[in-house]
């Protein structure tokens, strides 16, 4: 049988004497479209930081990623992540669309290779599939922040990872290019089979979308299928007060 | 009017100018993207303490200088993750106390390297420098994806799977090499001019990441040949000349720009 591609068993962390994460067990199989829903400091973040390696291995537990245990994981571009919309990127930078997008392939290459035409149909064709090739010479910086996140999602799928991690995907982003986005996460999953994580703040949105459903508070509160989820009592347990309906939500 | 160029002490001064030229703005391009655009500057008086201490030691100053610049980077970069918030504070104590030690140690010798003597370049400067300035191009090549990836966005590149430490380190030798190289012919107080003009010009004009490398790159080689001639004509030392028509090449592409009507 093939393992999940990313497993945690019984993961905790903290920075000090605080846990962060606490017993967290956590499973995504491939093909899964997995939604990782938390308060503003549930964890939620360290738990992404943990699985994309930017943090130390935790202090208990284990994770392994495509089977193999993180600290020995290599194949980084089996992964393709997209960050915050906030994030740490100068807009002034003088790049264009499609040499942004091709940064995605650097560690793929690997060490002294020099990207090829190749690379650059691959960038193209990552374009394409976000609808962004019309814009491959245009200067990131003078994109709307929906056209540069599609082409962050460009960037994340050049590589043709198996994994594609969303980190609040819809913060800061308009309600058109917010149903744009569903679309085109759907779309992926349908051509490519993609198996999406997507990390989100808001329930409510994302519960319509996903298949299944984590929902982190420091613990995993429940992981399973959106459809049986949205009691108030889970709710409150999740956020710690009563908050909206996930079934109010329209499309 | 280009006879001065057959004089020999010319030509090395031309040859090793246009080496300094395309490697300062190409080290430039990534040391601006990523905010460091002082670092050149400190760096350079840093390695004025190695060329003193060549002098003092009777070792080919040049030689000390290079010494110097690539532990500093590296001290430096160490320094800098200590004092993630106060970098420019750390690089605003290091280049006065380098001045002044230097001063101390071997100040007649260390004059000569304040604003650079493009006109004594020996020969054997003249090979250092051009084998300094073929290797430091040539891991720039070979390193250019990993650089722009990082100075795009560094932490996507560490998420990404691309050694950011490695290529952080690399890249700060490269930086500490081009200073000590660009210090003997334009001076250390106008190696930054160097470093950082040309890339604020290219930035006005380019439209990509390429396009940005290669006109910094023929903006720093232009303002090193018509800054030499000048130099010539009006008996000024080569760097101060150098720098004042980088700097004017600047103003003339904000004017035009200004004048044309580009908005941004």
């Amino acid at each position: 049988m093939e393992s999940p591609l990313v497993q945690l068993k019984d993961v905790g962390f903290g920075y000090g004497p605080e846990p962060v994460l606490d017993g967290v067990d956590l499973t995504v199989g491939r093909g899964d479209y997995l939604g990782l829903i938390g308060p503003n400091g549930s964890g939620k973040t360290t738990l992404l930081k943990l699985i994309l390696g930017t943090l130390p291995a935790p202090r208990r537990g284990e994770i392994r990623l495509f089977g193999t245990p993180a600290a020995q994981f290599k194949e980084r571009w089996k992964i393709g992540y997209v960050a915050q919309k906030a994030a740490s990127f100068n807009s002034g930078f003088p790049a264009t669309v499609e040499e942004v997008v091709m940064t995605g392939l650097v560690a793929r290459r690997g060490l002294w290779r020099v990207l090829t035409g190749e690379d650059r149909k691959a960038a193209r064709a990552a374009l394409e599939q976000v609808g962004m090739l019309s814009f491959k010479d245009r200067m990131i910086g003078r994109l709307s922040g929906g056209q540069q996140q599609r082409v962050f999602i460009a960037r994340a799928l050049v590589s043709r990872p198996e994994l594609l991690i969303l980190d609040e995907p819809t913060v800061g982003v308009d309600v058109q290019a917010e149903s744009q986005f569903y679309q085109l996460i759907r779309d992926l999953r349908a051509s490519m089979g993609l198996t999406v994580m997507l990390v989100s703040h808001d329930i409510g949105a994302v519960a319509h979308e996903v298949t299944s459903l984590a929902c982190l508070n420091r613990r995993l509160f429940y992981h399973g299928s959106p459809d049986d989820f949205g009691t108030e009592e889970q709710l409150c347990e999740l956020y710690g007060h009563p908050v909206r309906s996930i079934h109010h939500h329209h499309h | 009017m280009l006879d001065m160029f057959t004089y020999s002490f010319m030509q090395r001064a031309l040859v090793a100018g246009i080496a300094v030229a395309i490697v300062c703005p190409a080290i430039g391009v990534f040391l601006v993207m990523r905010r460091l655009a002082q670092y050149g500057d400190t760096l350079a008086h840093v390695s004025l303490v190695g060329v003193a201490a060549g002098v003092l030691t009777k070792v080919f100053p040049m030689a000390t200088g290079l010494v110097f610049s690539v532990l500093a980077s590296l001290g430096m970069d160490w320094l800098r993750q200590r004092y993630a918030k106060f970098s420019e504070l750390s690089l605003a104590i290091m280049a006065p106390t380098s001045l002044a030690l230097a001063m101390v140690l071997a100040r007649s010798e260390v004059m000569s390297y304040l604003f650079g003597s493009v006109v004594t370049v020996d020969n054997e400067k003249l090979y250092l420098i051009g084998g300094l300035g073929l290797l430091v191009l040539a891991v720039l090549l070979l390193l250019y994806k990993e650089l722009l990836s990082v100075s795009f966005d560094e932490e996507q590149a560490r998420v990404g799977g691309v050694p950011v430490a490695f290529v952080n380190t690399v890249f700060m030798v490269l930086t500490a090499m081009t200073v000590a190289m660009a210090m003997s012919v334009v001076g250390v107080l106008l190696v930054s001019a160097l470093i950082v003009v040309p890339v604020a010009t290219a930035l006005q004009i380019a439209r990509s990441f390429r396009g940005t490398l290669t006109i910094s790159v023929l903006t720093g080689v232009a303002s090193v040949v018509v800054g030499l001639v000048v130099s010539y004509w009006l008996n000024l030392m080569p760097g101060v000349a150098v720098t004042l028509t980088a700097v004017a090449g600047l103003l003339l592409v904000l004017g035009y720009k200004r004048i044309a009507g580009i908005e941004e």
